[in-house]
């Protein structure tokens, strides 16, 4: 079944209207719990007037920072810890600085506009050019500056490499602060009955969250029950911490009743984390053929008001992929992470390493450019070879598993046909009626399969490893528990097919279930795309293990060493014996027959295995953009996308390609439509979907897409991960395209997203 | 106030709030939970659902608007044989995956073919335009519904 483009087992419930998202469950006697969200970007709090409100009908409280004072902090770095609601301060507008509990949401609402709060205003800082000022103010209490975190990634500079570089050039580049916005937005729903509390939580990783509210509450785990049921997407953004994972436990054990939290999109956009917001400071070394000597790298991330604990350490991610997929002999990156008064920052599809990859890929450019050299020509001079792998990077512990990156290249610039497009690009240029063309190349490599234990405990989890269960059922039919969460990305379909492989059952014999804590056995979650590299061979383990159990009974019933079955059909037989023969359901069945067994046989065909990941996994490949550029508006039209991916095996054609369609999309976006702003006062100019540029059908292209299937040595399933290959190979490569269609004009660098403006301004003003 | 509204084929007759929306009224009345809220300003489309036979938004619809009118929303699209054709090309072409905005996309699509049988993809783009996926770059979106137009179309 491993390689099958078989049909989705979720879709079923999916398409007929009975899935189960947090705002589809209901419980007896629901409240419903709102936000007060900040309106001021840096401010005092004055007064918080709750009189008006708690009149309102259907109002059962309006509740503020210091009526929960009593409970710990929320968790982070020590020393940067977060309170639930803003106290005396407020650092961003949406920041929630009281919460309002009513009968349904419409009266929650209502009263949550009747909340009079008063400020005392603070001097703003929206940007970092603002907040890194002399006279800025220090936004965030604990700390003295707005520097939360400097860090030097590498312990030398590179100064004599680029002083021996024949050639050097400089660059600064823009990763613009964008929005995951899954179309679900953040939700909670919390009952506390007893002495303990079940929460459903649009969340990627139920038994951490479980841990951290049964740390806040001093409550034994098996107390508190953390459900993730159906998530309507995710991209990295349900993996922080929001205060409404706690504040909706705490209501629910305050009024005895369950409440609920779902988020409007305004405060989605507000209030949720955002992503990227990187400003790279970049020089480059190199010689006259474009082979780069050396890089130095100095990374400004822009953190907003409070400080996440992931996404203060994001650009050490950034750092580590800085190489891409070159041979780049010396390496040194540091990081300053800042704040500002705007929404703070944290993971998105990706995380730090699509800022890496379009750096990389930007400076690639930048020097073909210099050279007056074809970017394809400069990218083939640089690349890791095949026989280079597995490929020791400049930084300690990132080891690059098998992957053939120039054959990759190779494929796709036959695909693009790419010197007809360079003869199509000059007929243009002469053309004044013709669009401009351009042709934007990306060979990416990126970091998947989160990811040995020591790394991952380093971002709050556990472990890396991941858990599955699986038993047989007496008629052969078979269950599993995977430790992940998926939201979209077809684990029940997936793993499914890797326990039809191993265990030689039917796919259709096996279930998976997953995010539900009192369930499932201890599991990390579904990020960093760790489910295929890690769950898959977690899977995979518990099906072998299984399998073997169930060979000694079935060596049992024929009488025979187990060593002497081989595997037929649906069950086994001994060894060129085709009469002694049994069905697998027949073994389950005496699986749970003592009396049948040799003494000491122990019941049941059933395993928990826990995989822990030897390293991480890096998914590769090329991708190429084709864009056409309106001479007259700098309107940019892409019309075509090719991408040639990497991710080792492929479990699933079908749902493989739906991930590197939808991360490419996201990719596209994020260079040519997405932005989140704000105004000089931090007011954000795009707090909802009529202002924040998410794309539509008409928007993005058609997707080529080509595999090469290069197994990593890394794991047993020779798997990498798919999940954030597109977002992370994507932006650059359109980019790359728009600054290819003008750079005849003198043009180096389109800021994203390359809007029509942006993109007219620079076709002017190039010289 | 007092509103009657056929949905899916069954009549509701409710006293409600005259500001209650009509994707408040399916989700919260009548438990009809397959409609979704995505952004509360028309922009996304997750709550898509026929009013009349004709695709409306109803997060920003009034139950009261939809008064005396028929609504057909996901759960009223498979029948005892199973998914509907455009249900169907979803699941085979791979067409949903975290599946939120797919009850909103499905109808769109329902009405879409209902209007246009034998659509070309740019008009399918163009027909689905105000719907918002955020997993799927779409492209198997319109390979469902090419699909659904092959295979029986907007029964």
């Amino acid at each position: 079944m491993i390689g099958s483009a078989v049909p989705r087992k979720e879709d079923a419930a999916l398409l007929t209207g009975r899935g189960t998202f947090v705002d589809d469950i209901q419980r007896p006697g629901l409240l419903h719990m709102v936000y007060v969200q900040s309106t001021e970007a840096h401010a005092l709090i004055t007064g918080i007037d709750t009189s008006a409100a708690t009149t309102l009908p259907g109002v059962v409280g309006v509740w503020t920072a210091e009526d929960f004072a009593e409970l710990p902090a929320r968790p982070s770095v020590p020393g940067l810890e977060r309170h639930y609601l803003a106290g005396d301060k407020v650092h961003y507008v949406g920041e929630p600085v009281a919460v309002v509990v009513a009968a349904d949401r419409y009266a929650a609402a209502d009263a949550a506009r009747a909340v009079e709060v008063t400020y005392e205003p603070l001097p703003v800082m929206a940007t970092l050019e603002a907040a890194l000022a002399p006279d800025a103010v220090p936004i965030f209490a604990p700390l003295p500056g707005n520097v939360a975190l400097e860090q030097p990634v590498t312990p030398d500079g590179v100064a004599a490499e680029l002083d021996a570089a024949p050639r050097r050039l400089r660059a600064r580049l823009v990763n613009q602060r964008v929005a995951g916005a899954p179309l679900e937005p953040y939700g909670v729903l919390a009952d506390w009955v007893g002495n303990g509390v079940t929460v459903w939580a649009t969340v990627q990783a139920p038994h951490r969250v479980r841990a951290e509210i049964a740390q806040v509450f001093g409550l034994a785990r098996h107390l508190v029950r953390v459900v993730a049921p159906d998530v309507g997407g995710a991209f990295g953004v349900k993996s922080s911490f929001m205060p409404e994972l706690f504040l909706a436990p705490e209501l629910s054990r305050r009024l005895g009743r369950p409440v609920k939290f779902v988020e409007a999109r305004r405060e989605h956009m507000t209030h949720t984390y955002h992503g990227r917001d990187q400003v790279q400071e970049v020089e480059v070394g190199f010689d006259e053929n474009g082979v780069i000597l050396a890089l130095d790298v100095t990374i400004t991330v822009n953190i907003g008001g409070v400080p996440d604990p992931v996404g203060i350490g994001l650009p050490t991610l950034t750092s580590y992929m800085l190489g891409g997929c070159y041979r780049i002999p010396k390496i040194a990156a540091r990081y300053r992470s800042v704040l500002t008064n705007t929404t703070p920052t944290a993971s998105y599809r990706g995380a730090g390493r699509p800022e890496a990859s379009f750096l990389i890929e930007r400076v690639v450019d930048l020097v073909a450019l210099e050279l007056g050299k074809d970017p394809a020509e400069v990218r083939k001079v640089n690349l890791i070879g095949p026989e280079q792998m597995p490929y020791q990077t400049p930084f300690e512990g990132i080891v690059y598993d098998e992957a053939d990156y120039p054959a990759a290249l190779e494929l796709l610039l036959g695909e693009l046909d790419y010197d007809a497009l360079r003869a199509e690009q000059e007929r243009r240029r002469a053309d004044p009626g013709a669009r401009l063309l351009g042709v934007g190349l990306s060979t990416f490599v990126e970091m998947a399969g989160f990811g040995p234990t020591p790394l991952f405990e380093q971002f709050g989890y556990l472990g890396g490893w991941e858990s599955a269960n699986l038993r047989l059922q007496p008629d052969g039919s078979v269950i599993v528990l995977v430790g992940t969460a998926p939201h979209g990305q077809g684990h029940q379909t997936a793993m499914a097919q890797i326990v039809a492989d191993e265990l030689g059952v039917p796919f259709e014999a096996v279930s998976v279930l997953y995010g539900d804590t009192a369930v499932v056995q201890e599991g990390i979650g579904t990020m960093g795309s760790r489910g295929m590299p890690v769950a898959g061979n977690a899977v995979r383990q518990a099906a072998v293990e299984v399998a073997d159990q169930a060979r000694r009974i079935a060596a049992h019933l024929l009488e025979a060493d187990p060593d002497d079955l081989v595997r037929v059909g649906d069950g086994f037989q001994v060894k060129g014996v085709p009469d002694a023969a049994v069905p697998l359901a027949a073994v389950v069945e005496r699986s749970f027959k003592p009396h049948l067994l040799p003494e000491g046989t122990r019941l049941g065909l059933e395993s928990t295995a826990y995989y822990e990941p030897k390293n991480l996994s890096y998914p590769s490949g090329a991708h190429g953009c084709v864009v056409e550029v309106e001479r007259d508006t700098g309107r940019v039209h892409v019309v075509r996308y090719v991408c040639v991916d990497d991710c080792g095996t492929v479990i699933n054609p079908m749902t493989a390609r739906g991930q590197v369609h939808g991360g490419v999309a996201q990719g596209i976006a994020q260079a040519l439509y997405e932005k989140v702003s704000f105004d000089a006062e931090g007011r954000p100019l795009a707090a909802s979907l009529e202002e924040y540029m998410l794309p539509g059908m008409l928007d993005l292209p058609r997707y080529e897409t080509h595999h090469i299937e290069t197994r990593s040595s890394f794991n047993p399933l020779g798997v990498k991960g798919i999940g954030e290959a597109g977002a992370t190979a994507a932006p650059q490569a359109v980019v790359n395209a728009v600054v290819d269609a003008l750079a005849h004009l003198g043009v180096r660098d389109v800021e994203m997203p390359c809007t029509p403006e942006r993109v007219w301004k620079a076709m002017h003003h190039a010289s | 106030m007092r509103v009657e509204i056929i949905v899916n084929g069954r009549s509701h007759d409710r006293e409600i709030e005259p500001r209650l929306l009509l994707v408040h009224f399916l989700r919260d009345l009548l438990s009809l939970t397959g409609t979704h809220v995505g952004c509360d300003t028309t922009s996304c489309g997750a709550c898509t659902v026929l009013l009349d036979g004709v695709a409306v938004k109803s997060c920003t619809v009034l139950a009261a608007q939809a008064d005396g009118c028929e609504v057909t929303t996901v759960e009223g699209l498979a029948g005892p044989g199973g998914l509907s054709p455009v249900q169907e090309g979803f699941r085979q072409c791979h067409g949903l995956q975290c599946g939120y905005c797919t009850p909103g996309m499905v109808m769109a699509a329902t009405a879409l073919l209902a209007e246009r049988p034998d659509p070309s993809e740019q008009e399918i783009r163009d027909g689905l335009k105000g719907n918002m996926c955020r997993c799927t770059g779409y492209q198997m979106i319109v390979e469902s519904v090419q699909w659904a137009a092959a295979n029986g179309g907007a029964r």
